[in-house]
């Protein structure tokens, strides 16, 4: 307790030079808990939007599926039996037919693939309902990116030409009805959407799809000749990602940190070395060796407190309007990103990653302040008293 | 030289009774420009929407089943190889020092940036066991009389739905080809130019080929030197060869 109140009486005695420290300190702190949180509230939005647009609870693929082989496409469909039916019947699943395609948009050659989708789904956020529509023409709905990458909008006609499940080519003119916004690159890119029926027509391949994606009513139960991908394995490479760019980030912080670090451990030998009179004087009132180096650790340790306290201060505040406005990320709407990204990230700050912050930033700086104070130990208390160099 | 194969196949036979005047015509074709074996020197004339470019090859081939390319010019591309047995198709890249095997989506990729597709290049089946043919009509193209065949898919995994070919009436070779769609949406259209008489068979030396659904003048095939019937090593048509 002596420790303590003694490290605190000095560390404010000593004015500008702890002010300065602390406040290097707390830029670190503050940078460590709003990096983290940015990285953490962009995860939980990609998982959020993915999960919202894509992968709903999980997923049945046809066995020969990945998603990263397009080889593979064209032997993935399979027929769906009476209990996927029923399930479907009842909206706990939405079945998707996916097929590879070439598309003429002025004139030009490019790939693309064909999603068949039921336009009454509920499990997806995407909005199906805008190929009901029912006409002598077939209906296709696009995203933005896509839009933008086949330079077209909505009431524009495009020429796709397909091969069907035979392999026989086959052409016609679509006509896109709906352009919709969308986060996840991944339902965007490269891809049109038409009604499942349709597809099916072109492809020949009636009542048959490619996946099927799980609602959040849906029971699990296994179904002949699908395999369920669940959510750990469909959103595992954003996690890799998004952890991998956690990692990028500790550099800066730990840079920062260091700079705070090297800071403090400067005031200490500095400490040390022009308050020799005082330490012999402590040790002549009969204080031990190690309870002065304890008294000069917490001295050096309570800079993480205060640097803790000022962060709260000014980081509190700046969190909550960062929080509310969010960080605008419209910059990178024209960017060819795969990564789901949103108008704008709101950070998240958990508990747990404001405690692990204080934890670390606490031990950091008592530890540089223990290393300095080491030296007490070594000191003749004559020569301290004396303020003889040693 | 990938594309005569194409158009060699024009020249089967077609068995039905009712179309036995397209048979007849076909077979006169067939016997006009079919050989056992090829070699052709050609350049594919590729003409993009800035620049054209020239890409020049030699070929071998030996019926519909077998073909070996090898790219000369330019440098860019030279030293590059496909070999084609039967339905599998492999590419050597020099730069990479590596064979692929092409399947799939990459088949429906363009072949040098030509409006030729990979897959286009793998159609070896005859048509005699894909279409019904019949003669619906006879036109003059380029000043010579042209009777017009028209090809229907009788089976259900034909490339092509459709098929219209002008067959030169005193030559018997074709002139133009038009693929279509099951829609009927004109696909592809091939013109075959300046006809010539080589070892004593008339042959077109140009062919332009072209993706009708795509902006652009298309790509032409122009043959440099041909040889029919030469004998071709048994080894070009082996996956060793594409390294050598």
């Amino acid at each position: 307790m002596l420790a303590i109140k003694l490290a605190f009486k000095n560390l404010l005695g000593a004015g500008l030079r702890t002010w300065l420290n602390v406040t290097v300190l707390s830029f670190a702190f503050v940078l460590m808990i709003f990096y983290n949180g940015m990285i953490d509230g962009w995860n939980r939005q990609s998982r959020k939007d993915t999960q919202a647009w894509e992968t709903g609870e999980g997923q049945f693929w046809q066995p020969e599926y990945d998603r990263y082989d397009p080889y593979t496409i064209q032997d993935s469909h399979g027929a769906m039996s009476e209990e996927i039916q029923s399930e479907i019947a009842k909206k706990n699943l939405v079945p998707v037919l996916i097929a590879q395609a070439t598309a003429y948009p002025q004139g030009r050659m490019q790939g693309v693939t064909l999603k068949g989708i039921d336009p009454d789904q509920t499990i997806l956020k995407l909005p199906t309902k805008a190929l009901s529509k029912t006409n002598d023409s077939d209906y296709a709905m696009i995203g933005k990116r896509m839009a933008t990458s086949l330079k077209m909008d909505v009431g524009d006609r495009l020429l796709i030409r397909w091969r069907d499940k035979n392999g026989t080519f086959d052409a016609r003119e679509i006509e896109i009805i709906s352009v919709f916004k969308c986060d996840v690159p991944s339902v965007d890119k490269g891809q049109i959407f038409l009604r499942l029926e349709v597809l099916q027509e072109m492809m020949g391949m009636e009542n048959e799809a490619t996946l099927l994606v799980a609602g959040e009513n849906f029971k699990h139960r296994d179904f002949k000749n699908w395999v369920f991908r669940d959510q750990d394995f469909l959103l595992a490479d954003m996690d890799k990602i998004i952890q991998a760019k956690k990692a990028g980030g500790t550099i800066i912080q730990a840079l920062l940190l260091i700079i705070a670090l090297i800071a403090i451990f400067d005031t200490q030998v500095l400490s040390i070395f022009r308050r020799q009179k005082e330490i012999g004087t402590y040790i002549a009132l009969g204080l031990t060796r190690s309870q002065l180096v304890g008294i000069f650790t917490v001295e050096g340790g309570a800079h993480s407190i205060l640097a803790a306290l000022l962060g709260a201060v000014y980081g509190i505040p700046l969190f909550l309007w960062i929080n509310k406005v969010g960080i605008s990320m419209n910059y990178t709407q024209g960017m060819d990103i795969d990564l789901p990204i949103g108008e704008a990230i709101y950070p998240y700050y958990s508990l747990q990653l404001i405690t692990i912050s204080i934890i670390l930033v606490v031990i950091s700086a008592t530890i540089v302040s223990y290393l300095p104070a080491r030296k007490i130990s070594k000191m003749k208390p004559t020569d301290a008293l004396r303020g003889k160099l040693q | 030289m990938k594309f005569l194969i194409t158009t060699t196949l024009l020249l089967c036979t077609i068995t039905d009774s009712f179309a036995q005047d397209a048979k007849t015509i076909l077979d006169k074709v067939d016997k006009n420009m079919f050989s056992i074996t090829k070699i052709i020197e050609s350049d594919m004339v590729i003409y993009g929407r800035r620049n054209t470019r020239t890409v020049t090859s030699k070929g071998y081939s030996e019926g519909t089943d077998k073909s070996f390319t090898e790219y000369l010019a330019p440098e860019r591309e030279k030293g590059t190889k496909m070999l084609k047995l039967e339905d599998r198709l492999w590419i050597y890249s020099p730069s990479t020092d590596r064979t692929i095997q092409l399947s799939g989506h990459m088949l429906r990729q363009s072949v040098m940036g030509s409006d030729l597709s990979y897959e286009d290049m793998m159609e070896d089946r005859k048509l005699t066991e894909m279409y019904d043919a019949k003669v619906i009509g006879e036109e003059v193209i380029d000043g010579r009389n042209t009777w017009i065949l028209e090809l229907t898919a009788i089976v259900d995994d034909a490339a092509y739905h459709g098929r219209k070919i002008w067959i030169d009436t005193q030559r018997y070779i074709p002139l133009q080809e038009e693929l279509f769609a099951k829609s009927g949406q004109l696909l592809k259209k091939t013109v075959l130019t300046d006809v010539v008489k080589i070892e004593g068979r008339w042959y077109p030396r140009k062919v332009n080929y072209k993706d009708m659904l795509k902006d652009g003048k298309g790509t032409d095939f122009i043959i440099k030197d041909i040889q029919f019937d030469a004998k071709i090593p048994e080894y070009i048509f082996s996956k060793a060869a594409l390294k050598q």
